[in-house]
């Protein structure tokens, strides 16, 4: 791995379980990952400043025993918040899939500040949950997925998609989401939906089929997919039916993260 | 001063309230009324030093989501307004609650206080009696055996504790007892010991002069259980044969030259010492002989370890376990099942320094989920397979271990014993396959604390299940915690793989028996000395025996140099992991040496522990008429005809048949990111994948085929059922691109009671059809288990017997992941190819379950397991060189129902003749070439530019074009004697997707 490769922070803690993919799918766009656990964040927050990626992966923190991401959201905003908010602020991009995304809402780094002010000293309490699924059930399922044109997400931005392959895999039972009227507004008004479900794959019964949004900086990404399950064209459910054509360029999950670490070298 | 604290978290008004609607469901499911209303509430109780405020800020910023829910403090004493009843359900003291370990965790973290939580569910229902209400807590909300039902919101004064616990001594007098008194303390004492084993003991005490003392006997009886020594697989047994049905290989006396271990007796009897050794093991040993000269070189540890390894590549190895968990899941199926694959992932974890788990396999067997007679001490087998599939789900999920393979098989017999079979592979890199337990090496335990979860568990596991069972022993039944077992996993791993090399000599997982298994077998060569006392318990009281043979779950046992102690408990620190050194390994006289506070409590001969058991000579008979005797009745024919394509629809809506996807996107399939063929293809809702693959090394194209076969359907001959079902296994594989060369498998046995010679003698012919097939596909067995007394005695004195079940797991090398195949039709104006033949013999198909089947030759398939190997290595070479675009194999239902299957995966039709279908012998009529189940055939789709490649590879081998793949919507054929028909590609879907459960 070549020194100028950006290096990339992977937080993990006792039942995130995507780890591991999370750092790969790092790798393959060209950055360097560690995977470090929040316990050791904790005792030296410092540490994060030598980051110019951030992933906050998937699984099931803590065991989501409380609700999905709760208590590592509760500890991370009593702990490595303000690590975490000047790393936003100093231009670094996050992703936070499925768990992280749930442990993301929960800790005040999403929806993040409106527009033009900077992050709160003292992490925002929660105003996006991640409730059950309509139907109640885990479900394991890919669907097709539309990004906005107007998206302001530094991941997803300028992403093309067809019908044979603009999909991302999901996993959960705590994916719906859901907020007030009046935020979900203000988030379309500036461009913070990063990524809808497709009408006809809406499964989580999300509001107005959000299935991630994004920091009005664009830079904090979170989703209830999993991109960095989508990197390998073998991971795609009908790869064996997809035409060379079809398979042409990289899987949409890797160029999101590809998305992430150009922006980095080029703001180098 | 401290006091318990009542927190009820519920939905904002407004909010949607999932579990409540779910229990309006349930209780209309069971038949009851249907409450007008429900409302659900999360419990949590928090015994502690707290402060009113301080409560409130743990109710508003952890236990509440302040966008959805809202939380409410009450005081002792004070109820919040009720509906017309109400369920309240709280774990038992004792049982474990990860919930509660969470929350505790949190508050210290947050507030550094300490707390004591307790969590519960409060139900309140509109428009229904208590009566009611209490009959939906007992059949859907809860468990008696681990659950406080209360009709009352529960709010003790303080949480029950465990009394202080002062050492007693306890002997048990055996040396004077007469045979009738040894085995009335066997029994009284739960030791599950024949008499032949309890003389044993008595005469080991005997020749040492004392008596022994409890916890030298309770470790004997879990040491000798079935479930660790596997008596009855590994006796002598004298075989013979007084009813051979026709067309049955015979294996008596003219059988027995040339096979290992076995004498042929002057009464055409047959003498085969350690049953195992001499047939299972027997193949692999034959295969991997190092004086062979096309031995197999590519399995690094067989039978020997937790798990079985054969190489992966250069620097990787692959390892595959696969364990039943059945008694537990037929009492608390949740817990069961839950604690089944976490047993299993610890099995892998376990294998030589510690394997990385990459994938989990589950297989079911239960009772119809309708029209079951459910006998007293009997869960209604709906209830059974939700619970166990939800516990498997939870566990598997939560680890982040995905499922990708699995099967449910429906049979009546299953009702008092369901059969629960988690299989876990694992990756490690080749200089990990070994590790040695050194004299001076501190034992080192890590991971959850002991209690008194599921003493006796392994006993009890090797005990014929009987009505009080349930009650009995319900401290038998565990729950799991996978948060625990994972971040234990976490700090192995790091520890493994560390640069000067690993912290530790050997490791070893705490499953049945806990400690005593686990260090009795580290322990079995050096001896060793444990101070019992020093084990982190859940709570006080526990004896110096209950800390030795508790199964406590999450737990391992690690030999570490001392010099390492400190830095592997750095690591477990970091990540969150109990660590306790126990003591050492090593003793002078190779004894292990229990000691409490600096007492000798208990001590264990190793040699007398693990070569004393006697094993006594089986007797075992085939009488096929019998055998075949105990197979259920054929059904009704319902949904049967006229036509062929109506008869397709009633089997692709056979429960065995049916989708299971409601179940497989329960199971997060695709965490670790490695999945190639997953369990559902295709487009639309798919089809069923014949195996899965994975890639286990990131980086790498080869990638690892995971499939299973089982032939219940045959258990007329067990003989035939298994070589059926390591067929079925190999072609599963062999249609996703696993490389028959390189395929390892996995023998599960599940019987009734081999007491009965009957049984035994199904068992033997099971072991010898596990030979000849290992021999035949050169598909070597490199790990089982056995779980051998499945069958239930009613209150009424029936007893229900299991059909004689065999799981054979299997995994295999696919070369190039690019090249691996799936099962869905890929585009019209292909051919489709059947490889193999055809005959005209119904017996275990599951067109003759549904009855009124035309044919009446009821009699199982041949089975040529040479000719089975040759195909297999033929499809794979076509399948290799890319002349095949996809590949299903017609065991299940037959030719018409695969087809089906590819056709409505693929979104695309078939025409086919079913005159073209190969046949065996002259007369094969439309209806047996249609849903026979032979074994060895493939149905290939193929495109007409490479049908000279496939000549070239199945040159020798029938095999004939029988149809054409189309764009039209409909799946059409005409027969020998049938007339052209058709059915919309829809209507068959439809039929798969039948809810099986749910």
């Amino acid at each position: 791995m070549a020194d100028h490769a950006p290096k990339a922070l992977v937080i993990t803690a006792a039942g995130i379980n995507c780890d591991l993919e999370l750092a790969q799918s790092f790798r393959d766009a060209g950055a360097q990952p560690e995977c470090v656990l929040l316990s050791e964040l904790v005792r030296n927050p410092a540490r994060i400043d030598g980051y110019r990626l951030i992933g906050l992966p998937g699984g099931f923190s803590f065991g989501d025993d409380i609700a999905a991401g709760r208590i590592m959201g509760a500890l991370i905003r009593r702990s490595i918040y303000p690590a975490l908010a000047a790393a936003i602020e100093r231009g670094v991009p996050m992703i936070c899939p499925c768990n992280g995304f749930q442990i993301a809402v929960q800790a005040g780094l999403l929806p993040g500040p409106a527009a033009g002010e900077s992050w709160p000293v003292e992490a925002a309490s929660p105003t996006v949950a991640l409730a059950q699924n309509q139907g109640g059930a885990f479900r394991d399922i890919w669907t097709r997925v539309e990004i906005p044109a107007d998206t302001r997400c530094v991941w997803t931005q300028g992403l093309e998609l067809d019908d044979s392959t603009g999909l991302l895999p999901s996993a959960h039972g705590e994916g719906r989401l859901v907020a007030s009227d009046a935020l979900l507004d203000a988030l379309e008004a500036n461009g913070q939906v990063a990524v809808r479900y497709h009408a006809d794959d809406h499964f989580n019964g999300s509001m107005r089929r959000i299935a991630g949004i994004c920091d009005s900086s664009g830079l904090v990404f979170g989703l209830m997919p999993h991109p960095e399950r989508y990197t390998r064209w073998t991971q795609h459910p009908r790869w064996t039916r997809l035409s060379a054509h079809q398979r042409h360029g990289e899987p949409l999950g890797l160029r999101m993260f590809r998305n992430a670490v150009e922006r980095v070298l080029v703001t180098a | 001063m401290a006091a318990v604290h009542r927190v009820e978290v519920r939905p904002k008004s407004g909010q949607r309230d999932p579990r409540a609607d779910a229990v309006i469901r349930q209780a209309a499911s069971l038949g009851l009324p249907r409450p007008s209303a429900a409302q659900h509430a999360s419990v949590y109780l928090l015994e502690g030093d707290l402060s009113e405020g301080q409560v409130r800020r743990i109710a508003d910023e952890l236990l509440a989501d302040p966008v959805t829910q809202v939380a409410e403090l009450q005081a002792r004493g004070t109820v919040r307004p009720r509906l017309d009843a109400l369920i309240e359900v709280h774990p038992l003291p004792g049982v474990t609650d990860p919930a509660a370990e969470s929350v505790e965790a949190a508050v210290r973290a947050m507030f550094g206080t300490a707390v004591t939580v307790r969590t519960g569910d409060r139900y309140d229902l509109g428009g229904v009696q208590q009566s009611d209400a209490a009959t939906i807590g007992e059949k859907a909300l809860a468990n008696a055996v681990i659950h406080g039902i209360h009709s009352e919101p529960w709010h003790p004064e303080r949480f029950p504790a465990g009394h202080g616990y002062s050492l007693r001594i306890v002997e048990v007098p055996v040396r004077d007892l007469t045979d009738a008194q040894l085995e009335k303390l066997s029994r009284e004492a739960h030791l599950f010991l024949s008499l032949d084993e309890m003389r044993a003991i008595q005469a080991e005490y005997r020749r040492i002069g004392r008596e022994p003392r409890e916890i030298e006997l309770e470790t004997l009886a879990q040491t000798w259980s079935e479930h660790c020594v596997h008596k009855t697989l590994k006796s002598t047994v004298r075989y013979r044969e007084d009813n051979l049905g026709a067309g049955q290989r015979s294996l008596a006396a003219s059988a027995a030259p040339g096979r290992p271990g076995h004498a042929a007796e002057a009464d055409g009897s047959v003498t085969i010492r350690n049953l195992l050794k001499s047939t299972v093991a027997a193949g692999t040993f034959a295969l991997i002989d190092e004086k062979r000269a096309d031995r197999i070189d590519w399995c690094l540890s067989v039978f020997v370890d937790n798990s079985g390894v054969i190489a992966f590549d250069e620097h990787n190895a692959v390892c595959f376990k696969c364990e039943t968990h059945n008694r537990p899941s037929a009492i608390e199926p949740y817990g069961g099942a839950a604690t089944g694959i976490g047993g299993c992932i610890r099995d892998i974890m376990g294998t030589g320094l510690g394997a990385k788990p990459i994938a989990a396999t589950d297989v079911f067997c239960v009772a119809p989920l309708t029209g079951t007679d459910v006998p007293a001490g009997c869960l209604p087998p709906r209830r059974i397979l939700s619970q166990v599939v939800a516990g498997v789900r939870d566990y598997g999920n939560r680890m982040g271990i995905p499922t990708v393979n699995g099967a449910v098989w429906f049979d009546p017999r299953y009702v008092g014993n369901p059969l629960v079979y988690c299989g876990v592979i694992g990756v490690m890199p080749r200089t990990m396959v070994k590790g040695e337990t050194r004299r001076g090496d501190r034992i080192v335990a890590i991971g959850g604390r002991t209690g008194r979860d599921g003493i006796h568990g392994a006993t009890f596991s090797s005990a014929e299940v009987e009505h009080g069972h349930s009650t009995e022993f319900s401290h038998a039944v565990q729950i799991g915690n996978a948060i625990t077992e994972k971040k234990m996993l976490d700090a192995m791993l790091a520890a493994r793989d560390q640069a000067d090399g690993p912290l530790y000599s050997g490791t070893t997982d705490c499953g049945a028996g806990g400690f005593s298994s686990a260090i009795g077998e580290m322990g079995k060569d050096v001896g060793a000395t444990v101070h019992l006392e020093r084990a982190p318990v859940k709570y006080d009281g526990l004896s110096p025996t209950e800390i030795w043979i508790s199964e406590a779950q999450e737990r391992m046992v690690l030999s570490v140099p001392p010099a390492k102690v400190d830095r592997l408990r750095a690591i477990c620190a970091a990540h969150g992991v109990e660590l306790c050194d126990l003591g050492e390994f090593g003793s002078a006289d190779g004894t292990i040496r229990l000691m409490w506070h600096g007492t000798e409590v208990g001590s264990l001969d190793t040699h007398f522990l693990h070569e004393g058991v006697p094993m006594p000579t089986r007797e075992a008979v085939w009488d096929a008429a019998w055998s075949a005797a105990q197979v259920p009745a054929a059904g009704n024919g319902t949904g049967v005809g006229p036509r062929l394509l109506d008869t397709t629809c009633a089997l692709l809506a056979h429960p065995n048949l049916a989708s299971k996807e409601w179940i497989i996107r329960q199971y997060d399939h695709e965490v670790q990111g490695a999945s190639v063929v997953k369990p559902l293809v295709g487009v639309g809702t798919g089809g069923p994948s014949d195996a899965a693959v994975v890639h286990p090394v990131a980086g790498s194209r080869r990638a690892l085929a995971i499939g299973n076969g089982l032939a219940t359907g045959w258990s007329a001959d067990a003989y035939a059922m298994t070589l059926a079902a390591i067929d079925e296994c190999v072609r599963n594989l062999v249609c996703v691109g696993a490389d028959p060369a390189r395929i390892a498998i996995l023998d599960n046995f599940c019987w009734p009671s081999c007491d009965d010679p009957r049984n035994m003698g199904s068992l033997v012919r099971a072991a010898e059809a596990c030979y000849d097939g290992a021999l035949a596909y050169r598909a070597p067995f490199i790990s089982g288990k056995d779980s051998l007394k499945n069958q239930f005695r009613t209150q009424d004195g029936r007893t229900i017997m299991i059909p004689p079940t065999l799981l054979v797991s299997g995994f295999g090398i696919v070369e190039d992941a690019e090249r691996a195949c799936t099962m869905d039709l890929k585009s019209a104006g292909n051919v489709l190819v059947l490889v193999g033949t055809t005959g005209a013999r119904m017996g275990g198909s599951h067109r003759a379950m549904l009855g009124a089947c035309g044919h009446p030759d009821t009699r199982l398939p041949d089975v040529d397991p040479a000719r089975g190997a040759r195909t297999a290595h033929a499809v794979a070479a076509c399948i290799a060189h890319g002349a095949v675009r996809s590949a299903h194999d017609p065991s299940e239902g037959g030719l018409l129902p695969a087809l089906a299957e590819m056709c409505f995966a693929g979104g695309l039709g078939a025409r086919i003749d079913l005159s073209h279908v190969p046949v065996a012998g002259s007369d094969v009529p439309d209806e047996c070439r249609a849903f026979a189940e032979d074994p060895h055939r493939y149905l290939l789709e193929i495109e007409p530019s490479k049908l000279g490649t496939l000549q070239a590879h199945l040159d020798g081998i029938p095999h004939a074009v029988i149809g054409t793949v189309t764009d039209e919507p409909t799946l059409e054929l005409v027969g020998i004697r049938v007339p052209r028909e058709s059915t919309p590609i829809s209507a068959l879907r439809s039929a798969w997707n039948t809810s099986t459960g749910g």
